[in-house]
């Protein structure tokens, strides 16, 4: 058997080769993080923290403060989150739960064109068509039902936080939607099957079995929106109304890290100023990396818990094992949208 | 639907009702969901369409910018460029990214995995102008000269990640039963990987670059000083090279009425370009894989 | 799946394997350019002209802002840089080796105002302008606005300020002005290319900023003067030195450069905001092309030369259709000395 060793062999060339590119997107990463505490040495070490908690940004006098830009983004892409994920997930469920085949191809194909449209192009429609809609009916019909509440203050600008944090929001789902979809794919029929046979509607199919079962891949398919919404240069740029200033109101101009970075690097003439610059991209590159390590944490308690709720649900199934309803086919893709009910 | 079908379907108790109601609004609220998300995607391609098409023809798919003053004139260069940019980055990316994902899959280093997992998340957050500066220092400072090379490879930095973790996922979701019986025949774990799992993963992984491809190409900040730009056509890697989203820019923000035309004109071609490219993918990866 | 990623291997090697091995493929001799976005119009038809009479001279300009127009030349990434601001003696020393300032054509700012209320132009005084920016007018009635629009009923009308949230050498001209007119403005907001702005709103580029005034009534914005001219936006007029009101318009820039031409600086780097003169525009300035004055490729150095002299002459034809100011003749003959002086290895390149 002289071809086992020589197997072998070859498996652990491959396995090093894998970890090699491995260690090329560290490798990568590293260089960019380099670049910019290379170039951010000096705006970091003058202004200490007071680079991170000062509001001032002022290249006249030299006086620089990351504190606005980076509420701006975390704001903008909370807002995002928080309309991305409900409709992004909720949108991966129906393709490939609920929808029929055909119905799923074709809206899977015009979600993945929304992926695919360059952001530029979602800078130029979101600074020409929906800064005007969200200025001249949006927002002031929301003044009007909630009058002075902090969160919807001040004039309507069209451009602010909200309007940024939406814009994120319509970049950001195609990326949750179609991750999900492909996660909600590799669910095993046989799960699906489990709990159909044991009288579950297709609700409680998917809210016990299939959603728990790719709870750590959902997690993914938004930590990847998350990324993408926290490092949005273009379009932000576009609506965010560049004001540094922090304020409660999602009406408000404000501004994001990215969108400082984009607006001035190439207008920066002294290397102090062009140091606080790469100082917003180090702050932002934590901000990604605590926020990461934030999600990751959370994936292993949604793991656990998760479990726990699967031990709930079978429960659950159990009681309603003699619920004479019928069984559907054993492809629930091939269902119609409106099914058996 | 027969008369059987409907009694048999009848609710037994009050609980089963409440139920057959949950799981109604269940499904019109992701019903719901898909139409409120559909709703954007129309709105921009109808814009872009509706201001693209009046300064959209045959000749400014084809030929070189004219000055302002002057009728006529194109991006024939640029659209040329956009591919050469894109295919160059992917040519890049695609070789570490996609066995990246693949060993982020293995769990066979499961703490080296997770930091280079947290390494291709934060790298996907890079701001894009960001990676521009990067470039911009390996590759442009020290030869003195703004290159498509360059460009190509700062677009590749942005799309690793996207292929990386989009891999990862793909590979992961292929069933273990398969592996497993793959490796119980004796088949070493190289081959398992190449002829089992990547060939079944491999819609996903195609649609992995596909994406990282649409991304790059609509690239405009990490291009501004690598590519940097060009009013000809140019097909040296060493030398300036234009792209179509840094027309499409510098044309927005130009005072004149004829080059806003263009813009939204070079804003349709950019996206038929990239949705095009998108469909025809799909469509010969489907083939392929049934 | 596998064959294709050794395909696209094989292949990437091969395209870096070419790239490397053939350098120098292009037949034109190519020429980079950089900077100013302000310059962008004129360059970009130089280079088709220049290159329909020159067909073997590719000169590539891109629009990248001054700051980069001045750091690439810095650099040495391209042949020559294009700033609407001097490059500071700061600067200067930075580079190590000495750069010219080569005026090429003129900018100016205009200051765009939407007052529903009033149909006919304002009149505003640079210390008015000034006092509005740094948010201490607020109201379009204040006696200081009204003190020279007699004969005009001015509303009790809120005023939103709108200014550029990019860097720019629209804003360097216009807060340049700020401070000759405002000491205040001076001491609290200085000069640059982007500042700390008391008040208002940010909007990108002259699009945001014309937008923002266009959509916000009672608003106030500076622009680019060949942007307001070209999309016809409303203006106000303002007082020059000599106390006249200027209405913007490419001659009256002309008149500014001309007034100010008479005592330039040996290195042509000179404001000429607030410059005297019948009819001068005061809030005008010069935009460079930067040079090094020691060139090291006598190919490139030449045809560089070349195309710059063709434009301080023949191209300044092309000025006035792109609404562009063309330069006085008093400072071509400044351009053409400074040309002149550019060496390769020791010896004048024209």
């Amino acid at each position: 058997m002289p071809s086992r060793p020589k197997s072998s062999r070859v498996d652990t060339a491959f396995h090093a080769t894998l970890v090699l590119a491995g260690l090329g997107v560290a490798t990568v990463l590293a260089g960019v993080a380099w670049e910019v505490l290379s170039l951010s040495g000096e705006a970091l070490s003058k202004g200490g923290i007071g680079f991170l908690t000062g509001t001032t940004w002022d290249p006249v006098t030299e006086e620089f403060g990351a504190l606005p830009a980076l509420y701006g983004t975390l704001l903008t892409s909370a807002v995002a989150l928080v309309i991305a994920v409900p409709l992004g997930i909720g949108s991966a469920v129906f393709l490939s739960e609920i929808a029929t085949s055909r119905v799923a191809t074709v809206v899977g194909v015009l979600v993945d064109l929304l992926a695919a449209i360059p952001s530029v192009i979602y800078g130029l429609w979101g600074l020409f068509v929906l800064a005007p809609l969200l200025r001249e009916h949006v927002q002031p019909a929301v003044q009007a039902v909630f009058g002075d509440f902090p969160l919807f203050a001040g004039t309507p600008l069209g451009v602010g936080y909200g309007t940024a944090g939406l814009l994120l929001a319509i970049m950001v789902i195609p990326v949750i939607t179609s991750v999900s979809r492909e996660v909600l794919r590799a669910v095993p029929e046989t799960q699906r099957e489990a709990a159909t046979a044991l009288g579950a509607t297709r609700f409680e199919v998917i809210r016990g079995t299939v959603l728990p079962y790719a709870r750590r891949g959902l997690v993914g398919a938004v930590v990847l929106g998350l990324g993408r919404a926290l490092g949005e240069t273009m379009a932000v740029t576009m609506v965010i109304g560049n004001r540094y200033d922090i304020s409660a109101s999602l009406f408000a101009p404000g501004y994001t890290l990215a969108a400082v970075i984009a607006n001035e690097f190439s207008e920066a003439f002294s290397p102090h100023y062009l140091s606080a610059l790469a100082g917003l991209a180090v702050v932002l590159l934590g901000t990604t990396l605590i926020l990461n390590a934030g999600a990751r944490l959370l994936v292993r308690g949604v793991a656990t818990g998760g479990a726990r709720k699967n031990g709930d649900r079978h429960r659950f199934s159990r009681k309603s094992v003699s619920v004479p309803i019928s069984v559907p086919s054993s492809d629930p893709g091939k269902e119609a949208p409106d099914g058996r009910p | 639907m027969d008369a059987l079908e409907a009694v048999r379907l009848r609710p037994v108790s009050p609980r089963l009702g409440r139920r057959r109601f949950a799981d109604r609004v269940f499904r019109a609220a992701v019903f719901g969901a898909v139409i409120v998300v559909l709703m954007p995607l129309a709105a921009i391609l109808g814009t872009i369409v509706v201001r693209g098409a009046p300064a959209l023809n045959w000749d400014f798919l084809t030929s070189l910018p004219k000055p302002v003053g002057e009728t006529g004139g194109g991006v024939g260069h640029a659209i040329l460029g956009t591919l050469i940019l894109a295919l160059g980055g992917l040519l890049m990316a695609v070789p570490v990214g996609v066995p990246a994902g693949v060993f982020l899959a293995s769990d066979r280093m499961p703490r080296l995995a997770g930091a280079i997992r947290m390494c291709a998340d934060v790298l996907a957050g890079v701001p894009s102008i960001v990676v521009g500066m990067f470039a911009y220092t390996l590759l442009v400072l020290p030869f003195k000269q703004f290159s498509a090379l360059a460009g190509a490879f700062a677009l590749s930095v942005i799309m690793l990640p996207t292929i990386a973790r989009t891999t990862e996922e793909v590979v992961r979701l292929v069933p273990s039963t398969l592996t497993e019986a793959a490796l119980a025949l004796g088949a070493p774990r190289w081959r398992v990987m190449l002829k089992v799992v990547l060939p079944s993963a491999g819609k996903g992984v195609a649609a992995g670059i596909i994406a990282a491809f649409s991304r790059g190409a609509g690239e405009t900040a990490p291009l501004m000083f690598t590519a940097f730009g060009s009013q000809f056509l140019s097909f040296s890697p060493l030398q300036p090279i234009a792209a179509l989203p840094l027309v499409l820019f510098n044309y927005a923000v130009s005072p004149y009425d004829d080059w806003h035309a263009q813009a939204w004109a070079a804003a349709l071609v950019l996206a038929a370009l990239v949705l095009a490219g998108n469909v025809i993918a799909r469509f010969a990866t489907a083939r392929r894989s049934s | 799946m596998q064959m294709t990623m050794k395909g696209a291997g094989f292949l990437g090697i091969a395209m870096a394997v070419v790239g490397l091995a053939l350098p120098g493929m292009a037949t034109a001799q190519n020429v980079t350019g950089a900077g100013a976005t302000f310059q962008f119009p004129l360059q970009s038809k130089w280079s088709s002209e220049y290159g329909k009479a020159n067909p073997g001279v590719r000169v590539n300009y891109q629009s990248i802002g001054s700051g980069g127009g001045i750091r690439q030349i810095t650099a040495r990434t391209v042949q020559f840089g294009a700033t609407d601001g001097p490059m500071t003696d700061a600067q200067l020393a930075e580079a190590k080796d000495p750069i010219l300032h080569v005026p090429v054509t003129l900018g100016a700012v205009a200051v765009a105002v939407n007052l529903p209320e009033v149909t006919s132009a304002l009149n505003l005084t640079g210390p008015v302008v000034a006092d509005i920016f740094l948010g201490k007018i607020t109201k379009w009635n204040d006696p200081a606005i009204a003190a020279t629009n007699k004969g005009l009923v001015l509303p009790d009308r809120a005023i939103t300020v709108a200014h550029r949230s990019d860097g720019s050498g629209t804003t360097f001209i216009f807060v340049d002005y700020l401070a000759k007119v405002s000491p205040e403005w001076k001491d609290k907001v200085g000069v640059a290319t982007s500042v700390n702005w008391p008040a208002g709103l940010g909007a990108k580029g002259n699009e945001g900023v014309a937008g923002t005034v266009k959509q916000t009534p009672g608003s106030i914005g500076y622009v680019e003067l060949t942007y307001a001219l070209q999309n016809g936006i409303p203006t106000a007029r303002m007082q020059n030195p000599t106390g006249e009101f200027v209405a913007p318009s490419v001659d009256a820039v002309t008149k500014a450069a001309a007034a100010a031409s008479a005592n330039l600086p040996e290195d042509l780097r000179v404001s000429i905001t607030n410059a005297p003169g019948a009819g001068a525009y005061p809030i005008a300035g010069f935009s460079w092309v930067l040079v090094y004055r020691d060139q090291s490729d006598c190919t490139v150095a030449s045809a560089l030369l070349k195309y710059l002299w063709w434009g301080v002459h023949a191209g300044q034809a092309f000025a006035t259709p792109l609404h562009y100011a063309p330069l006085p003749a008093g400072v071509v003959s400044r351009c053409e000395a400074k040309l002149k002086s550019v060496t390769c290895n020791g010896a004048p390149v024209l």
